[in-house]
């Protein structure tokens, strides 16, 4: 299996990456819903530790793996905290959909 | 075309569309289904790298952990698609436009990169299984990994302490 990257090849790693990362951006961008904003910034951190782990395979170098499993616990911090964020504003407002997180507008 | 290209064409087809789901869909708990969907075929890609500790890594957190938060927090919040409410349409057609232009920027660095990153040659040496990990991860990053556990203390006492109910003042 050490030539995996023989037959598939880097670019087509580097690809599909990009398309997912763009397909978070776009979630970011299309939806309001809070929770699903947040699935969106969840499947960007995954398409980054993808291209992590197809580099290290590329340069045969375990620190980018060592790399993906410090921005996984991140990861895990992040969703535990932005949930129990949205669980409070949704106590506070009723709603968690996120154009009526105006108060600070002025 | 080598069985291996065929599987990886068919698990990124498989990523990609349950990514395209995960944000079309209307009802919440239908977004984290499919997001489950997703983590597994990324798993599955990492099994193809030959990244097994990872692999397993991403599911046991990924698949399991989180999305299991994500689905109690949905359930706890009883959100459903009548309550929904869609941007303007101006705002979702530059939400198209923004990916469109996004992903043709960066696939065309991309493929404008190729030339430096050159072509892939196998030494053999083995670098990724688990023994090798964590060797590397308890003697190199020995440090960051015991911050890593500090973060997560810290994020488990700011989750309890956001989500409890403030106390009515008597």
């Amino acid at each position: 299996m050490n030539n995996i990257l023989n037959q598939i090849g880097i670019e087509n790693y580097i690809f599909l990456s990009v398309i997912l990362f763009c397909i978070g951006v776009f979630g970011v961008l299309y939806r309001r819903n809070a929770i699903i904003v947040f699935m969106s910034i969840e499947i960007m951190l995954n398409a980054v530790n993808l291209l992590f782990v197809a580099f290290s395979t590329y340069h045969q170098d375990a620190q980018g793996q060592v790399f993906v499993f410090f921005s996984m616990a991140v990861a895990a911090a992040e969703v535990a905290v932005g949930l129990a964020i949205l669980v409070s504003i949704f106590r506070n407002l009723g709603s968690i959909t996120i154009d009526n997180l105006k108060n600070l507008k002025g | 075309m080598s069985t291996i290209l065929i599987i990886f064409c068919v698990l990124s087809a498989i990523t990609l569309s349950t990514a395209f789901l995960t944000i079309f869909s209307k009802n919440p708990i239908h977004s984290a289904i499919y997001l489950v969907i997703c983590f597994f075929s990324i798993a599955g890609h990492y099994l193809l790298l030959n990244a097994q500790f990872l692999a397993v890594v991403h599911i046991i957190v990924y698949s399991g952990a989180i999305m299991i938060l994500f689905l109690f927090t949905i359930m706890l919040m009883n959100l459903n698609e009548q309550r929904e409410v869609y941007r303007p349409r101006i705002t979702r057609l530059g939400a198209i436009v923004s990916f469109c232009l996004i992903c043709l920027v960066l696939i065309t660095i991309f493929i404008n990169s190729k030339p430096i990153v050159g072509e892939y040659t196998s030494t053999g040496e083995d670098y990724q299984s688990i023994k090798v990990l964590g060797k590397i991860l308890l003697n190199e990053y020995m440090v960051p990994f015991e911050f890593a556990s500090i973060l997560l203390l810290v994020a488990m006492i700011g989750t309890v302490l956001l989500s409890k109910k403030e106390k009515l003042e008597k």
